[in-house]
């Protein structure tokens, strides 16, 4: 799993990457309400919005760590936004990819690297 | 406290951080054409007095809607206004309060926008509707964009029965987000062509009832044919006091309602302000624009209002609000709530009922001249006449009469080829002397 400064997580498995927000992210929004979720096919760039997630404080997009095409959204997700509270890194993913680029989920940061990002804001 | 214009220095530091020599070099791109030279032709200050005595004056070359037969709609309306209504939107407890900068202090406030909310909610047959819009076309203008919003599709299709201002405003606001609008050709019954102009792009179908030209239309064939192919059906009413009669766009398969909410508590007041009426099915909530009060309990359990989904809103999404609307017309939206309450059901449709008995009258009066043709199948309060000559110098002719004949339809769409197109309209104001003065001014100016 790497790790963005925007706190958006992205998991490739092969061609593919699955995306969420991070357990800051998460926290740091509260409550989540609603979550807007993309159109299939839809294609993005690397630091376009993808998703927007709801909470009782604030409406934030979610922007997409890497370029790709929307091959799946998490359709569990509108019956129960909490999920992203509760399971931020596993179960609630927002969105699958078909990467454009498999190797660029690579320059992302890692556990590691992102850990200490956050101990530095 | 003297208003201190900027000193010449002042000017002088300005011009040389932005890099000009001089005021002139600053505006050297506009053009010559459009600038002013010289100044101003205005008559020096004058007292108090003399200036009421100019205003007054001009003011008498209006002539006020009730001073003599009237049969103007099109989109506004000469209806009864209790002044019950207008003694309570002036007490400043509603008038100084009327916008919730702090909204959950101003409890009452919000109970009124509730109360409103919940009045249009029942009148259009939707479920969820918002504190109101600007006026009936940009509430249709913003519907469009929440189609666009909701299906991800970028073309909405408006009838030809759909009110050519509001056509304008929703093209207006539609263009440059990028969604495109195909206005169909303007016909009496201009519902019949909408259903083979959706396709599997369209985000939106957009129809009038009663349309511009008075028809009322069952719409439920069109919402059928709207979903089949993945689009939403808007629609749209411009007299507000036809919900008391006819079946509400909800029942009809409607996805959003926008209507125009003026005939209900507001006057006719040169066009504006009015407050327009905003539903829609509960599953798009969230791509509603504008604001929504919603009910809640406090701490202690009381009943209570708030102010929800204000995430959506400008003040917190910026840019990326789901609408750029972020307030209401809550004086407006205050007198059709005090109205409608004054009103009730029943009285509602007894008023709705009258206006359609006056229009039936206008109908039998004006079909009974010989060369008047009455074109409006269906209606509510409002007719189209052809008339045997353009209609805009017959309503010029019998205004210097004293008879203001209604609105000929090249005002509202010169480019339509239906110059000869005169829509009128009946309300519970308008008298059976009123009706015989129209039809013997109509049959002098028809006749051959």
């Amino acid at each position: 799993m790497r790790f963005s400064k925007d706190h958006e997580w992205v998991e490739p498995d092969g061609g593919e990457a699955a995306i969420g927000i991070t357990a800051y992210a998460a926290e740091q929004l509260g409550d989540v309400v609603f979550i807007e979720l993309p159109e299939l096919g839809r294609k993005v760039k690397a630091g376009e919005p993808l998703a927007v997630v709801e909470s009782v404080k604030a409406a934030s997009d979610v922007f997409s760590p890497v370029a790709g095409e929307v091959i799946a959204v998490n359709a569990s997700l509108p019956g129960s936004p909490e999920t992203v509270n509760a399971e931020p890194e596993r179960d609630g993913w927002l969105v699958k990819l078909k990467l454009a680029d498999p190797a660029e989920a690579d320059a992302l940061m890692d556990r590691h690297a992102y850990e200490a990002f956050l101990a530095a804001l | 406290m003297r208003y201190l214009p900027l000193t010449d220095a002042d000017r002088a530091e300005m011009l040389a951080v932005v890099r000009a020599p001089s005021v002139e070099a600053l505006f050297e791109d506009v053009p010559a054409a459009t600038r002013l030279s010289g100044d101003l032709d205005l008559p020096p200050h004058q007292g108090e007095l003399e200036v009421e005595r100019a205003l007054a004056g001009l003011a008498a070359r209006n002539r006020a809607a009730g001073a003599g037969p009237f049969f103007c709609g099109a989109g506004a309306y000469r209806h009864h206004v209790p002044a019950s209504v207008d003694h309570i939107i002036q007490r400043s407890e509603f008038l100084t309060s009327y916008t919730p900068y702090q909204p959950e202090i101003a409890q009452g406030t919000l109970q009124v926008l509730f109360e409103f909310q919940t009045q249009v909610a029942a009148l259009t047959g939707l479920p969820v509707a918002n504190a109101s819009m600007y006026d009936g076309s940009t509430a249709c203008a913003e519907a469009v964009m929440m189609a666009a919003r909701v299906t991800r599709r970028r073309k909405a299709i408006l009838s030809g029965g759909l009110h050519p201002h509001y056509a304008e405003a929703a093209w207006t606001l539609a263009h440059s987000a990028g969604v495109v609008t195909r206005r169909l050709p303007a016909a009496v019954d201009a519902e019949r062509a909408v259903v083979e102009a959706i396709d599997t792009e369209t985000a939106c179908v957009v129809v009038q009832t009663p349309n511009v030209f008075g028809t009322a239309s069952e719409l439920g064939a069109i919402a059928e044919a709207a979903h089949a192919a993945g689009a939403l059906m808007v629609v749209v009413t411009t007299e507000a006091v036809s919900f008391g009669l006819l079946k509400p766009p909800g029942a009809m398969g409607a996805d959003i309602a926008v209507a125009e909410g003026q005939s209900i508590g507001n006057p006719l007041s040169f066009g504006g302000p009015y407050v327009g009426l905003f539903a829609a099915r509960e599953a798009f909530v969230r791509q509603m624009p504008g604001r929504l009060c919603g009910e809640t309990r406090d701490a202690e359990g009381r009943r209570g209002f708030v102010l929800t989904l204000s995430t959506r809103e400008q003040h917190i999404r910026r840019e990326k609000a789901t609408s750029n609307i972020c307030t209401n017309s809550g004086l407006c939206a205050l007198a059709f709530s005090i109205h409608m309450t004054l009103l009730g059901e029943t009285g509602l449709r007894r008023l709705a009922a009258l206006n359609h008995a006056r229009a039936r009258r206008l109908r039998d009066a004006l079909e009974a001249l010989p060369r008047v043709e009455v074109l409006t199948p269906r209606f509510f309060n409002e007719l189209a006449l052809r008339l045997p000559r353009p209609a805009a110098a017959v309503v010029e002719a019998l205004a210097a009469a004293g008879i203001v004949a209604g609105v000929p339809f090249s005002r509202l769409d010169p480019r339509a080829g239906l110059d000869d197109v005169l829509l009128v309209c009946a309300t519970e104001t308008t008298t059976d002397d009123d009706i015989a003065a129209l039809a013997r001014g109509l049959a002098a100016e028809t006749a051959p």
